[in-house]
């Protein structure tokens, strides 16, 4: 459960901007989230909730915004889209991919006042 | 709508005060959450590379060997040339078995918490104060899932699997095997009585990462140790020689 201090992360991170932006509350926030983040949507939601109580994002809405992955064949050279690790590659069927894209964890917008 | 002129103005306003708010404004920004845990990691990586020493963040499922692993590992590097910080829930126990070992360790309880981060390692490396072209071996909880997303400043991750744990692990928990540069299969003295095949096991860490450097060892029979200490004894030398740590495979 990582994702309890990752969403501790995102509350200071409110904080800060809250100052620098000047504003009040926060109604929403949209999180890019790539497959490679190491992060559980379900467990983000749950730990969000919690972590935001008492704070100036208690009871915003979360938005899960995914991005996409990317990876390298090593075999044929061609730079493709994955979802998971252990993805063949689709142009030449090949196991050796590298991944090069895909662990976004980032805070991309808000709705504020 | 208002009964004088059939203007919306007035259930606007309403409708603010309702929600108890003013009126919202959108703001694009792009912060990354990982970017404190990633400051303190570069400082710690800076703060290395200036004393010259190797630290290696150690990674397993909790009961994979790595603590009779260091202890082996230390006995042949010398107890004056490694030291050690401990990441476990509760208990000082590791560091007791280190420190009898008459190598140096810190002993972190991370309570609730499941995964060191940069920070709190940023600490107990200034506590450790670890001698000159040192290894310090950063020994994290036993977890194969959160610590894969914290980068503590080390040049590598080192994923410790044992044979008892089965084939399939890779492919259940790729993101440990995908941040490791390598991985020590522990435990093989016990292959006689498993089942297990290694050449799957090893074919399965390559599928999730194709760069990983695998090596099989016995902290017990002492099987393998040569070339694990062989391999720390390369990556010091990049560190002492002042190289860039190859990061491609991360």
């Amino acid at each position: 459960m990582h994702e309890i201090s990752l969403c501790e992360s995102i509350r200071e991170m409110l904080e800060d901007q809250a100052i620098e932006q000047r504003f009040e509350r926060v109604r929403r926030i949209w999180l890019e989230i790539g497959p490679f983040s190491c992060v559980e949507p379900d467990a983000l939601r749950f730990g969000f909730d919690a972590v935001m109580r008492g704070s100036l994002a208690e009871g915003a809405d979360l938005e899960i915004v995914s991005a996409p992955g990317a990876a390298k064949c090593l075999n044929c050279g061609a730079t493709v889209r994955v979802a998971d690790r252990f993805a063949l590659c689709p142009q030449c069927g090949h196991a050796a991919l590298q991944v090069t894209a895909g662990d976004e964890l980032r805070i991309c917008k808000l709705e504020v006042v | 709508m208002c009964g004088t002129c059939g203007c919306t103005e007035g259930e606007q306003r309403i409708d603010a005060r309702a929600q108890g708010e003013g009126t919202s404004r959108m703001i694009e920004v792009h912060l990354d959450i990982m970017a404190k845990n990633d400051r303190y990691a570069a400082a710690n990586r800076l703060h290395l590379e200036e004393i010259g020493v190797l630290a290696l963040n150690m990674v397993s499922s909790p009961g994979s060997g790595k603590t009779t692993l260091l202890v082996e590992t230390i006995a042949a590097l010398g107890p004056s040339a490694a030291s050690v910080i401990e990441g476990d829930q509760q208990t000082r126990r590791d560091a007791d078995r280190i420190r009898a070992t008459g190598a140096r360790a810190v002993q972190i309880n991370t309570g609730k918490g499941c995964h060191l981060d940069a920070h709190i390692v940023g600490h107990a490396l200034r506590d450790l104060a670890p001698d000159r072209d040192s290894v310090v071996f950063i020994e994290n909880v036993g977890n194969l899932v959160c610590p894969a997303g914290f980068d503590l400043g080390e040049a590598h991750k080192v994923v410790v699997l044992s044979v008892t744990e089965g084939e399939d692990k890779p492919l259940k928990y790729p993101d440990m095997f995908a941040a490791a540069d390598l991985a020590l299969i522990s435990k093989t003295d016990l292959l006689p009585h498993l089942d297990v095949d290694m050449d799957a096991v090893v074919a399965n860490a390559l599928r999730i990462n194709p760069a990983l450097d695998i090596l099989p060892v016995s902290a017990r029979s002492g099987a393998g140790m040569d070339g694990w200490i062989d391999w720390i004894r390369a990556a010091r030398s990049r560190v002492a020689l002042g190289r860039p740590i190859d990061t491609a495979a991360e």
